[in-house]
């Protein structure tokens, strides 16, 4: 372009020297409809393609999964369904290694989840005092969360080892034994509790510190004045209004320690790892309902396995919702 | 006390810099390896690569076969694609078969599985009766790999006569005789004088070190010669009154009993570990063991291994391998041009030379590197003599689908046995149980 000064709208479209044609009546009635239609239209039509994905990456496995889980389907025919009614369920029911893994799963996900909300709760705190280099303190605090799953459970399987893993070395120079970690039922739990606690308190400290900071300086500013200290300040102040927030982490930490998959899998890894132990002593329902479809090649105990795991979820969730109601009404 | 709250003012930039190199460095630590298979198509000059995919210890690259192969075949590249554990591969491998996606051109199958793919997936396979010649295998191999209808799916690479790998230098300080013919004849009785040498070794043993490895490699050994095993001909499961297993078995929990092992589930990290320490005096050997032996016990071992002929009179064979060519891949010709190659009397050799795993084409055996192979890592054990008379009787095996998945089962439990003194008739119980779940 030769223009010297460009000023603003210079590159714009030129302004039409027609002026518009003067509409006929039908074609303005014929505008009306088609904005009525847009009108009413449009909003689904903007909302679709979440609905779509959702239905068909979704809603759709769901659905099919409850389908294959009244089949027998087996890994080596996967277009062989023979229908088989509620019998898959009522196997997994009567499968005393089923219940373990519900056992496991909730042992693992109260001793993962509580720990980590209250370290999470307490290095939000601590975060939300004036430091120095702030940002960068918050940014070390998510890297495990940026770690994988594969990369954090394989460096923790070498800490947990029996033989030369870096705990037991460590240990050992205050007179412990060796303790084979991943052999014991509690043991093997807390070493992966410790490895979720280690991956997901960042996450939840940051979620903590963002609500944090929206809690009004003023409450603090008053509390202070007041001769509130720090603890009773974190007390009175902080938790009350963090109320919403912690509901959210424990529903969000609920749903990920049911799902907990990757950390059993790979403390021992292989096939030891792939049933959850040697002796399924810490099998998660995940590994349990893997084993099944992946190992064995039975899919249809597995779907059976998966539709058994949203009912428990749900179950939880419910009883959640309970005891926030109850918080709710003993607050107000 | 006033309670201020931080705003990013001055250092913001080192901040921000801190940040992205946080982020960095993140972003590597998750870096998530994806091994799909690259078989691209050919360029504009012809070249092609293919891929072969297996598990364990083939001796393909211990052999230098596939250099040589893209040596003769300028415009072939082969990459090998190693998992190693057969039970992580396998349901992958069936994953990938159904999904007819991240084949590799050449798929390995472990005797365990091949009968259940000969059942069911016959048909993701090429057809190689055409492209080798199945009458040049040991008899029983080939059946193994042939459907109803004749069509052959995979070529026999290597079969697990038996043997039993010991440490000279151990056997020697716990006062034992450690020439290969003394200790053999030690245990010409059978496994019952292996466990009886077994406690002799244990009286004298040196410290920290344990006469064999896991029972239930004795287990494997044990019932692998006998013809039935884990299923009857008519394709039922008949694992629990199976005398095989039951033998194996009982022996199993004496050794467990006296405390002979060192209770480490094979081929896991521990199991490795061990080898590189040095703590394990004997090993149930099929002829593949000696690979994954020299792999982990290293140089320090090099020359203190050898090899004696098996317990007792009975011929067995554990494991061996197939490669098949899955019927969809983009080179199904060249693949199984390869095959072909891979399993020919001489490249079959090769390997045995190599690493120890020995021919199942009958063509080999009369090659001098068969003959008179030996192996240097195992103070230059005569292995060509001892496996060819053992492979020649060995009993052909009923097979079922789920062999694999039971033989580990089985010896999960006895490892439970070792590691947790679980009672016998318990890990049993668990053991059938778990099995029951398996024939679902």
């Amino acid at each position: 372009m030769a223009t010297t000064t460009p000023t603003r709208g210079a590159h714009g479209s030129r302004p039409s020297r027609r002026a518009p044609k003067p509409m006929t009546a039908r074609r303005q009635a014929w505008r009306s409809r088609l904005w009525r239609f847009d009108d009413k239209a449009s909003p689904y039509a903007y909302i679709a393609p979440f609905f779509l994905v959702f239905g068909a990456f979704g809603l759709y496995p769901l659905v099919y999964t409850g389908w294959i889980a009244l089949h027998r389907v087996e890994m080596t025919g996967l277009d062989q369904m023979e229908w088989v009614g509620w019998e898959n369920f009522a196997n997994i029911l009567q499968d005393s290694e089923f219940w373990t893994a519900v056992s496991n799963t909730f042992v693992i996900g109260v001793i993962s989840t509580v720990p980590q909300l209250m370290i999470a709760l307490g290095l939000a705190h601590l975060l939300n005092y004036k430091l120095r280099a702030s940002t960068f303190w918050r940014t070390v605090i998510l890297t495990p969360y940026a770690t994988s799953v594969a990369s954090a459970a394989l460096v923790f399987a070498l800490v947990f080892r029996a033989d030369g893993g870096l705990l037991n070395w460590v240990l050992g120079f205050f007179g412990a034994g060796e303790t084979n970690w991943a052999n014991g039922h509690w043991s093997s739990n807390i070493a992966i509790a410790v490895i979720v606690i280690w991956r997901w308190t960042g996450y939840n400290t940051l979620i903590y510190l963002a609500a944090m900071q929206a809690v009004p300086s003023d409450l603090y500013e008053a509390a202070s004045l007041d001769g509130a200290s720090r603890w009773q300040q974190f007390r009175n102040v902080t938790i009350p209004s963090l109320r919403p927030t912690i509901l959210f982490t424990i529903v969000i930490s609920t749903i990920g320690s049911m799902q907990l998959f990757g950390e059993p899998l790979l403390l021992e890894g292989g096939q030891i790892g792939a049933q959850g132990g040697t002796e399924h002593q810490y099998e998660t329902l995940s590994i349990y309902l893997y084993n099944y479809g992946w190992n064995l090649g039975h899919l249809g105990p597995a779907a059976a396995v998966a539709w058994a795991m949203l009912v428990l979820l749900l179950l939880i969730a419910g009883i959640n919702w309970l005891i926030g109601r109850f918080v709710r009404k003993t607050a107000a | 006390m006033r309670i201020t709250r931080t705003v990013a003012g001055r250092s913001r930039r080192t901040a921000v810099m801190a940040t992205t190199g946080l982020t960095a460095a993140a972003l590597l630590m998750t870096g998530c390896s994806d091994s799909g298979s690259d078989s691209d198509e050919a360029d504009a000059n012809g070249n092609i690569t293919l891929t072969v995919a297996d598990f364990g210890q083939f001796g393909y690259k211990e052999a230098g076969l596939f250099a040589k192969y893209h040596e003769l075949h300028p415009n072939i590249t082969v990459k090998e694609n190693v998992t190693a554990q057969e039970t992580v591969y396998y349901p992958k491998f069936l994953q990938q078969l159904n999904t007819g996606s991240g084949l590799a051109d050449v798929q390995g199958i472990e005797v365990g599985r091949v009968k259940e793919l000969v059942d069911t997936k016959a048909d993701a396979f090429a057809d190689l009766s055409d492209v080798v010649d199945p009458a040049q295998w040991v008899n029983w191999k080939a059946l193994q790999a042939t459907t109803d209808e004749g069509k052959v799916i995979g070529a026999g690479t290597d079969i697990g006569p038996m043997s039993i790998c010991y440490r000279r230098d151990l056997f020697e300080q716990a006062g034992l005789p450690s020439d290969r013919t003394e200790v053999a004849a030690k245990f010409a009785g059978g496994w019952k004088d292996y466990l009886a040498l077994g406690e002799a070794y244990k009286a004298k043993a040196p410290k920290g070190t344990f006469f064999m490895d896991s029972a239930s490699a004795m287990y494997n050994g044990v019932v692998s010669s006998d013809s039935e095993q884990y299923y009857s001909k008519d394709g039922k499961a008949i694992y629990k009154d199976s005398a095989g297993v039951k033998a194996g078995w009982e022996l199993a929990t004496e050794a467990v009993d006296k405390k002979l092992t060192q209770g480490l589930a094979q081929f896991s990290p521990p199991w490795q570990a061990a080898l590189r320490k040095g703590s394990i005096a004997t090993v149930a050997c099929p002829a593949w063991m000696a690979a994954q032996i020299s792999t982990y016990s290293g140089d320090e071992f090099k020359g203190k291994w050898d090899i004696a002929r098996t317990p007792g009179e009975t011929a067995a064979n554990w494991g061996g391998s197939f490669l098949a060519v899955p019927a969809k891949g983009k080179h199904v010709k060249e693949a199984g041009e390869l095959v072909k190659w891979l399993t020919a009397p001489e490249q079959q050799a090769a390997v045995f030379k190599a690493a120890g795993l020995f021919p199942s084409n009958k063509g080999a055996y009369e090659l001098p590197d068969v003959k008179t192979a030996k192996l240097e890592y195992f103070n230059n054990a005569p292995i060509g003599e001892i496996y060819a008379e053992e492979a020649q009787v060995i009993p052909a095996a009923v097979l079922g689908p789920k062999d694999g998945v039971i033989k580990d089962t089985i010896s999960t439990q006895i490892n439970n046995m070792e590691q947790r003194g679980t009672k016998p008739d318990d890990a049993w119980k668990a053991a059938t149980e778990a099995i029951d779940k398996v024939i679902g």
